[in-house]
């Protein structure tokens, strides 16, 4: 029977436990659920297994790359500095939990469709790369606890369900009014960013009109291709983070940064390309991981959804932020060059403030996510409070994604110090509520974060409840505003037409009457 | 043949849009591979490919690539999805 064990051994040891092998095995099941033919099966684990290592390669490329921006942020503002992004955290996390993240995954997808199916919370979560996020996330704060690994992914899965349930239902009273008609749902986990915006615009906008009636440049529409904005982003932070290091420290410190090819002798000239460099190898190991992690989504997202469908008919689809970009394209401009803003603000405060009082690293704004959640939260405010909500609504938006940062850093374990974190604010707030709930022990911190889930599941079911079956509409207010605003307007210029057709009549034309029947665009 | 279905980062939302034209292909009759891309590598698969899907503000920025850029104004919507596939391949 030594064989057996041997077989058992080997399975268990080089099979499951190799993350990369998990996800094709699960993709595969997937695909087998949907009765797919047996090339789609096979191909489509295999391009998951591959994207996998891809995730991998990728977060190679970026851990090199951010290894001397640390050093140089430690040296020139003398404390730590950071760039959230999600998948550089992720992928640096995999190698070590991988098959952790994978079981949380797939657990917590399933046990969230029983909740869609049981309670009220009728939404499916299909945004596969923030799924896997969290799943990361559970998996980091919950390994800095004693927890044996079993009740660890139960723990996990139970949080990630109710998370995946319960935001799209607290957000969905905003996220209608945005548009959709109550049929798609915002499943990304920038939420708690998303409510405040639409909150902040039913504060400050009631007469704002929208940001539709803008006109704005064209000029920064290259921003929505993330690796141009990543690599940008990026470049300009190493620039002027190796200036004030060259400026603090002195020349000798800057040269000694990176050591030029053999008999060269070290310039500052290369000290600074180096630096640009860098700044491009990060975002090509940015490019890299989302690489991989589109090889995964493109097989596993449709797997899911095709086991959504029949488990969970008639669900509202809970879906990536750019969902709502349509709806109010120049909000989503405005809105990221506010949250932008507000990210900036908030790390001025950080550095004079809050970093020698509290030791507080410094979270420096990336372009991606001020771009995604502050041009989803710019949508939101304009919903709510026109102009006048968008940009406030996106720059508070911007301060929530660089403060929430830099205090999950302290339940991260010793991923604390990885130079980079998780972006969006439901990572951030959520992970503190459950990382600082393991304060508590052991023990304790298993129930307070039960509890916590408990309370979330009944908070979005009250939401559900009366918000959503209620009707309230958060943006009544402004709505009814506007439209006072727009009847003078509308009334001049019926009275403008109806001159012009008289006038067209006489003159034996007839007056085009298809091209006056549009409603107001939303 | 070959359908892209582009969004910003090829990750979220250009797979529900995967998923639909897929479900589309299938109840034309027709034999289709969907893939994926995000904005930033979308002309470069856009040049194995016989017809791209995407929304209207990316639809500008992808130009033209000399196959059919179809704009989709909700990915959710199965019916639009197939409605306007099947024009654009005229059958």
């Amino acid at each position: 029977m030594d064989w057996l064990v041997a077989v058992a051994q080997f399975i268990v040891n080089e099979v499951l436990s190799v993350p990369a092998y998990m996800v094709g095995l699960i993709t595969a099941v997937g695909l087998i659920a949907l009765r797919r033919s047996t090339g789609q099966i096979i191909g489509g684990g295999l391009k998951a297994v591959l994207g996998f290592l891809l995730i991998g390669a990728g977060a190679d490329i970026v851990v090199a790359a951010l290894d001397p921006l640390g050093r140089m942020i430690q040296g020139a503002a003398g404390a730590q500095g950071v760039v959230p992004t999600n998948e550089a955290i992720v992928a640096i996390a995999q190698d070590r939990f991988g098959a952790q993240v994978a079981w949380i995954m797939i657990a917590g997808f399933v046990l969230s469709l029983v909740l869609a199916r049981i309670t009220t919370l009728h939404y499916v979560f299909l945004t596969g790369h923030h799924i896997l996020f969290m799943a990361t996330l559970l998996t980091m704060v919950l390994a800095t606890t004693a927890l044996p690994t079993w009740l660890a992914v139960v723990l996990g899965a139970v949080l990630l369900a109710v998370v995946m349930v319960s935001l799209p239902a607290l957000a969905q009273p905003w996220t209608r009014r945005v548009g959709g008609d109550g049929k798609i749902a915002i499943g990304h986990f920038g939420t708690l960013g998303y409510v405040a915006s639409g909150a902040t615009g039913q504060l400050v906008g009631r007469t704002s009109r929208s940001t539709e009636d803008l006109k704005l440049p064209e000029g920064l529409r290259f921003l929505r291709d993330s690796m141009v904005a990543t690599a940008l982003s990026m470049v300009i932070i190493y620039i002027a983070v190796a200036l004030v290091f060259w400026a603090r420290q002195g020349t000798a410190a800057a040269l000694d940064m990176f050591p030029p090819a053999e008999g060269l002798d070290p310039t500052v000239g290369h000290f600074l390309m180096q630096a640009l460099m860098q700044g491009l190898q990060f975002g090509i190991g940015v490019a890299v991981i989302l690489y991989g992690v589109r090889t995964i989504l493109g097989e596993l997202v449709p797997a899911f959804q095709g086991i959504a469908d029949r488990v969970v008919p008639g669900a509202v689809p809970a879906l990536d932020a750019p969902i709502v970009f349509p709806y109010a394209q120049n909000a989503v401009l405005v809105g990221f060059l506010s949250s932008f803003v507000g990210g900036l603000a908030t790390l001025a405060v950080m550095a004079s403030v809050f970093n020698p009082a509290f030791g507080l690293a410094l979270i420096l704004p990336g372009l991606v996510p001020h771009f995604f959640t502050g041009g989803a939260a710019g949508v939101f405010g304009n919903a709510t409070g026109g102009r006048r909500g968008a940009v406030a609504g996106a720059f508070v938006n911007g301060v929530v994604i660089t403060l929430l940062p830099a205090f999950l850093l302290g339940v991260l374990g010793d991923f604390g110090t990885a130079n980079t974190t998780f972006g969006d604010a439901d990572f951030g707030w959520f992970g503190i509520v459950i990382g600082y709930a393991f304060r508590a022990g052991d023990v304790g911190g298993v129930v307070i974060a039960l509890v916590v889930a408990a309370l979330l599941l009944t908070g979005a079911m009250a939401v559900q409840k009366r918000a959503v079956q209620g009707g309230w509409d958060p943006g009544a207010r402004h709505e009814k505003a506007l439209a006072e605003r727009a009847e003078g307007a509308r009334a001049e210029q019926e009275a403008q037409k109806s001159a012009e057709e008289g006038a067209s009549r006489q003159d034996g034309g007839s007056a085009a009457s298809g091209e006056d029947a549009h409603g107001p665009e939303r | 043949m070959k359908i892209l279905a582009v969004c910003g980062m090829g990750i979220g939302t250009s797979i529900m849009l995967k998923s639909n034209a897929e479900k589309a292909a299938a109840s034309l009759g027709l034999d289709a591979d969907v893939e994926v891309a995000d904005i930033g590598t979308a002309r470069g698969a856009a040049a194995t490919a016989d017809v791209v899907l995407t929304s209207g503000e990316l639809a500008a920025e992808i130009g033209d690539v000399g196959i059919p850029v179809v704009v989709v104004d909700s990915f959710i919507d199965g019916d639009e999805v197939r409605e306007k596939l099947s024009t654009a391949l005229g059958s």
